[in-house]
């Protein structure tokens, strides 16, 4: 018995230590005015990016003595928000972080993230006002911008003309010019493709028959959407919807324009002949590697169309060090940042937002591909799909896709079954 | 840990002197009167045993005591990460889950691989075992090659099985050859399963497999003699004798594997990520999604209770059957 509550005791005193091990936590943070160690999360782990954000975090540093280091933490690209909530739940919050479109609604309405408004329009040279509000809408609540719309990203067509004109098919260029640049033309080149050189057609980088909200850059031609403008009510019932989805069905399974499930083909390798993806991934693009194009999206059956990813930079609020932090997001995002990220981050910046300007910082790209698939993508760009509580969303409607992705599947059937599932989820 | 335990009882149970009877006289010769020294061979060895078990007690207290009672306390909760809030809500998340739509499918994908697993597993451990334990040459390099999956880094076994598992991967590869379409393995529902169940069969089968084979070795071979001698058939011995004779071992494995199924999560995150549909979404998956990816974490935690009760009543449950099938313990 005496053992009994000997142990009793001793296991008493231990979880006590630990909680106040706990509890004591967090010792470690230096009022804002002291000596600050920044932390920001970011998906890319790119060499060139990552030198880029180095250059400008140690030129901030000179003039900043107080923060001691600046490190910029890339988190895997598919994983990324669960590790940074994760992190958060943890009680190990970055203070600076990178968040994807998808899950902007749930970070900006749930009181994460400080306001920025104030610390960038004193900040001197700012030019708070030569922010683009379009690209702004989706960082905002109540008329409070909570995050920084890092990169506006317009999604276009990286075409291999090496392989297109080994199935001899006409490059990009040529239909544009023919006014033939539309999906019709498209697919059927990249079917062309497979049959004549084995090599995969058409890939939709990112969607690897998982990430279904990167559909939303082939469906938008033919003016579908995931749900309603006020995310109430489910979209992929829609006439639209279900034309864009069978014109897809049958461009994997029957004409095999695009790599089935299962198969991967990596466009930059030289594995495919088109793929679709952001103007951020041309650093992929190897100096010796093959004949290239970078053109917008091709038109739909609803004409030309434009879609963008978004990527905006916040300041957590439980972050160690948020008043530092607020002013390096200030100073990485001021005009002269601005423009050197350019070359990878489209910024919202209208004074920027030129061909010219964009030009002197991307060295891969022409100025007519820069006005074709960047400002003019900008201007006109609808947002991938978004929502709060955009994760569950997102994996209810990956599961009942599922279905989808087989030869004999009926395409109608399972967008029915798409919105009995996630309705009830938008309704809320 | 049982083993430390033991040499600390013991120690605390052995009376004063080291010797049994009565308590030794004091050898001042001031007689019972007099104060004892604090520091007895008891409390001695008593502390002795404390210090030994003191790791073992710190680190299941800190690793495993303390996020069980945190995990019950958290399923009582709301937290939301991305708003710092913490709000107690009683059995609402229970309530929730009593009602959840998804988790029968879940329950159910967790049951066929358990079930899948344990048995391919065990009867394929045993047959390897078995073979394995014949006088013949070269076995020692077949032990070798079926044991080597278990040291292999879980992660990266899973990802070259995804390779393989590809629809123009190594294994449709090799199917071709025969003239054999093969299926997309990983894409419809019940090959997803059978692709998940067999990475994982084959990752841990070696582990199984030595412990059959020792259990084996200790059978006494002057039973098959006898045996033998009666005119007992191979089969028949393998029934009578060696079965009964492992049956502590097969217990130890199915408890051991019957745990680790219900655990498993990496191979269904590189693999399926819980698809196509839900048909491979098992338990553990499924809470990764509620806590981290749908920041249900009050959710998630109430479906870690569930699945704690589930391991709990399995293990009693294999631990109370051992009376009826296990040789020693009848």
């Amino acid at each position: 018995m005496r053992i009994g509550r000997s142990l009793r005791l001793t296991a008493v005193a231990l979880v006590g230590t630990v909680a106040l091990a706990a509890c004591g936590g967090g010792g470690d943070d230096a009022g804002d005015g002291g000596p600050a160690s920044l932390r920001m999360t970011i998906w890319t782990a790119n060499e060139q990016h990552l030198a880029l954000f180095n250059q400008i975090a140690e030129e901030y540093r000179k003039s900043h003595p107080n923060v001691t280091e600046i490190r910029f933490d890339p988190l895997p690209f598919d994983t990324y928000t669960t590790s940074l909530t994760t992190q958060i739940a943890g009680g190990n919050a970055p203070d600076l972080a990178w968040i994807f479109e998808s899950s902007a609604p749930d970070f900006v309405s749930s009181g994460a993230l400080l306001p920025l408004d104030e610390t960038l329009r004193g900040t001197d040279g700012y030019q708070f006002d030569d922010l683009a509000p379009g690209p702004l809408k989706l960082w905002q609540r109540d008329g409070k911008l909570y995050a920084y719309p890092f990169s506006t990203s317009p999604f276009g067509v990286f075409v291999n003309t090496d392989l297109l004109k080994r199935a001899k098919q006409k490059t990009p260029a040529e239909l544009i010019a023919a006014g033939r640049w539309d999906w019709s033309t498209v697919l059927a080149a990249a079917a062309a493709v497979q049959r004549e050189t084995g090599k995969a057609g058409l890939v939709i980088r990112d969607f690897d028959y998982k990430g279904w909200d990167n559909l939303s850059t082939f469906w938008t031609g033919w003016g579908a959407r995931a749900w309603s403008e006020d995310g109430k009510t489910c979209g992929f019932t829609a006439p639209e919807m279900v034309e864009a989805m069978t014109t897809l069905h049958r461009a994997i399974f029957v004409d095999k324009a695009l790599p089935g499930p299962g198969t991967t083909a990596d466009f930059f390798a030289g594995d495919a002949a088109m793929t679709i993806t952001q103007i951020s991934r041309a650093s992929l693009l190897k100096e010796d590697g093959f004949g290239w194009d970078l053109v917008p999206l091709p038109a739909g059956p609803k004409g030309r169309y434009a879609v963008i990813g978004q990527g905006g930079l916040g300041v957590l609020k439980q972050g160690k060090h948020p008043k530092a932090a607020l002013d390096f997001l200030a100073y990485l995002t001021n005009p002269e940042n601005s423009a050197k990220l350019a070359q990878f981050f489209p910024p919202p910046r209208q004074s920027q937002l030129t061909a010219e300007t964009l030009a002197k910082t991307n060295p891969k790209l022409t100025q007519e591909q820069l006005q074709q698939v960047v400002i003019d993508g900008i201007t006109t760009g609808v947002v991938k799909p978004n929502h709060t509580g955009q994760a569950e969303l997102s994996q209810q409607v990956r599961a009942a896709l599922d279905p989808l992705w087989k030869p004999d599947a009926d395409v109608k059937a399972v967008l029915d079954g798409v919105c009995a599932t996630i309705q009830p989820l938008l309704a809320k | 840990m049982s083993q430390t335990e033991e040499a600390a009882g013991r120690g605390a149970n052995r009376p004063a002197g080291g010797a049994g009877g009565p308590a030794p006289v004091p050898v001042d010769g001031s007689g019972g009167s007099a104060r004892r020294p604090f520091w007895t061979s008891r409390r001695r060895d008593q502390l002795t045993g404390y210090v030994f078990i003191a790791p073992q007690l710190f680190g299941s207290a800190v690793f495993v005591l303390l996020p069980l009672a945190l995990v019950v306390w958290y399923s009582l909760h709301e937290w939301n990460v991305l708003a710092g809030t913490f709000d107690y809500v009683g059995a609402e998340n229970y309530r929730a889950l009593a009602e959840d739509p998804t988790l029968p499918s879940v329950l159910r994908a967790t049951a066929l691989f358990s079930v899948g697993l344990v048995l391919c597993n065990l009867s394929l451990a045993l047959l390897l075992a078995v073979l394995l334990n014949q006088r013949l040459r070269g076995t020692v390099v077949f032990r070798t090659l079926f044991f080597s999956p278990v040291v292999v880094s879980l992660v990266a076994w899973t990802i070259v099985w995804g390779f393989l598992l590809q629809d123009n991967g190594g294994i449709n590869g090799l199917l071709d050859t025969i003239g054999v379409d093969g299926p997309n393995w990983l894409r419809g529902e019940a090959t997803a399963m059978v692709s998940v169940v067999v990475v994982q069969v084959f990752k841990n089968v070696g582990l199984n497999m030595v412990l059959f084979l020792a259990a084996l070795q200790g059978v006494p071979a002057e039973l098959y003699e006898a045996a033998e001698v009666d005119g007992a058939s191979r089969a028949r011995q393998f029934w009578r004798i060696t079965v009964p004779l492992i049956s502590p071992t097969i217990l130890l494995t199915s408890i051991i594997t019957v745990v680790g199924s219900l655990q498993v999560f990496a191979q269904i995150a590189v693999l399926t990520q819980g698809g196509p549909g839900t048909s491979t979404t098992v338990l553990v998956y499924y809470l990764y999604q509620q806590a981290f990816q749908f920041h249900h974490f009050g959710y998630g935690a109430t479906l870690s209770v569930l699945l704690f009760v589930i391991v709990l009543a399995l293990t009693v449950l294999q631990w109370q059957m051992r009376r009826r099938w296990v040789f020693h313990e009848s």
